[in-house]
């Protein structure tokens, strides 16, 4: 018994050790987000203060930062949406009426998600330029939709896979058309797996930092655009980025908390179970 | 048409609804087809032209031309190594670490779930948060906490982006992702036979034995899936570099991703930065193939 509870303990401090190094950089942030900038930067590090909520709303009164976190829930919802309507009937076909070619369907749509951003940048750039898309939401909106597409389908199905077949085959027999099945039956018991699935695509899109950086400048750019701005002048706004940084990143913590199975299955197309 | 025919199996391939479903997919792939198909011509396309933006003049087929400058160019083989580098060295962290993390949070230990939390946090954080973090607060060569740590030990301050810029940058992208392989590791570890376990541990295994005889054989496949995940992902790493030492000093931290972003949106060489993506594709389509495969046996099951 006691020597349970020894291994338990040693546990417990390994464990919590390699915890706390990890989250110690958000937990850093986070404490400077409360300091004057001066106390911010002070060397030795200012561990007791008294803490300030200066920096919170002096970001909030700042016109960009308002339009960056916009332009963030709208790209990041809007895709989510986009990426749902064409994925949703797509995503029932295949779990429901499964054909020769689905498995080789699925593993081509996941493949597009293997192709390196980078790879493409130079057509993306000039279609946006040509479509008149540079600086919009709507681009980027169909950039991450179209990004995240393969993701969406695939876990969609996954759930859909987990819907009993016989319920749907009785409900048809009761005379249920396609749009009254799929509103009545399918959905409700789907649902939970809708919402994973979206929370990790709102997720996905909300953290991308690729098409943001080179597609938008300022208009439509989202925060990870809006806090990259910031990498010039150091030193001067430490506790103002700290207060910006955390509110963009503290939705999307909870989120992910939130998604931690999702993740799994979504990121390795459930390669591992 | 469901109630026309009520009786109708919906797995049967012979079911007359096929063609509606296929009016469902449609959309989907074929918004897929697009998305995949567009811009791999046109980069392809470009890569065997003589397309600079600020030398309209200059145009036409070139050839292999694009590819022979690139290929001669030192900076590709630099940006390669670079490249090389950055995935090898986050790959060795993330998996070492994430294996043995994954082992330690599967054992029962007081509070493991809010340190399970706090240990996965770091992969959410977007990447241009994560990389201000390390640059100014943490690294920084004056104000930052690692600068202050070390000359309280009595040890010089290290300026981490000027003299180990690819250090600094390797430790960003670990931290980020090493919750991942850990997430991916963990999951794995936690479906590993209750009973198996028991049985090795009545035959008198220690826990090393344990480790390399049952739990690593068992993580073999998730640890292959999570390297060559992680290898796709990392072969585009760009707004860590972007927003820290943009490629430098020099070229010191210039990754594939930077080096054609440079091309392409600083020196508006289109051809060059096409024979560049070209390459890209390349590399992470040698790892595709074999992920493809893994998820295909996977489906199968």
């Amino acid at each position: 018994m006691t020597n349970s509870l020894t291994k338990k303990l040693v546990v417990t401090i390994l464990a919590w050790t390699a915890a706390l190094v990890m989250f110690f950089p958000i937990f850093w942030m986070l404490v400077a987000s409360f300091k004057t900038e001066i106390d911010a930067v002070a060397t030795p590090p200012v561990v007791v203060f008294a803490p300030t909520l200066d920096n919170y709303a002096a970001v909030h009164e700042r016109a960009n930062y308002i339009r960056a976190a916009t332009n963030s829930v709208v790209i990041s919802v809007g895709a989510t949406l986009v990426a749902l309507i064409l994925a949703i009937p797509a995503a029932y076909a295949m779990a429901f009426f499964p054909t020769k070619r689905t498995r080789s369907t699925l593993l081509w749509m996941l493949s597009t998600k293997m192709l390196p951003p980078v790879g493409v940048l130079v057509p993306m750039v000039i279609l946006f330029r040509e479509l008149d898309l540079v600086d919009t939401q709507i681009g980027l909106i169909l950039v991450y939709a179209l990004m995240n597409l393969p993701i969406v389908v695939w876990l969609l199905y996954t759930f859909f896979r987990e819907v009993p077949v016989e319920i749907l085959e009785a409900c048809r027999i009761d005379g249920a058309g396609f749009r009254q099945e799929l509103r009545h039956v399918l959905m409700p018991l789907a649902l939970p797996g809708v919402a994973s699935t979206s929370l990790l695509s709102v997720i996905l899109c909300w953290n991308e930092a690729f098409w943001s950086l080179n597609l938008t400048t300022s208009d439509a750019a989202p925060l990870t655009a809006f806090i990259a701005s910031f990498s010039a002048p150091e030193g001067l706004f430490w506790a103002k980025l700290s207060a910006a940084s955390t509110m963009a990143i503290a939705p999307i913590l909870v989120f992910g908390w939130l998604s931690q199975r999702q993740l799994v299955r979504g990121l390795t197309f459930g390669a591992v179970k | 048409m469901a109630s026309e025919k009520p009786k109708e199996n919906p797995v049967n391939p012979d079911n007359p609804a096929i063609l509606s479903t296929l009016l469902l997919k449609s959309p989907a792939i074929g918004a897929l087809l697009l998305w995949m198909i567009v811009p791999l011509a046109m980069t392809l396309w470009f890569s065997f032209q003589r397309y600079n933006l600020l030398n309209p003049d200059v145009s036409g087929f070139a050839g292999l031309d694009n590819y022979t400058s690139l290929v001669t160019d030192p900076s590709l083989w630099t940006a390669m190594w670079n490249t090389l580098v950055l995935v090898g060295s986050v790959l060795a962290i993330t998996v070492v670490f994430g294996t043995l993390l994954a082992v330690l949070f599967d054992q029962d230990f007081f509070g493991r779930g809010v340190a399970r939390l706090l240990i996965i946090a770091p992969f959410f954080v977007m990447p241009t948060v994560s990389a201000l973090i390390w640059k100014n607060m943490l690294l920084h060569p004056v104000n930052g906490l690692v600068a202050f740590l070390m000359r309280s030990v009595g040890l010089p301050a290290i300026d981490w982006f000027g003299v180990w810029p690819m250090t600094a940058v390797v430790v960003i992208v670990s931290w980020q992702w090493l919750p991942f392989a850990l997430l991916i590791l963990l999951t794995a570890v936690q479906s590993l036979d209750q009973e198996q376990k028991e049985a090795a541990h009545l035959d008198g295994a220690g826990p090393l034995r344990m480790f390399f005889f049952i739990t690593l054989p068992h993580l073999r496949r998730s640890i292959t899936v999570v390297l060559m995940i992680e290898t796709i992902f990392f072969l585009s790493v760009f707004a860590e570099i972007f927003v820290t030492t943009s490629g430098g000093p020099g070229l010191a931290t210039t990754n594939l991703a930077y080096l054609i972003y440079v091309r392409s949106l600083l020196e508006y060489d289109v051809g060059s930065a096409s024979a560049g993506g070209v390459i890209a594709i390349v590399l992470a389509n040698i790892v595709a193939i074999f992920l493809v495969r893994t998820i295909a046996t996977s489906l199968e099951a």
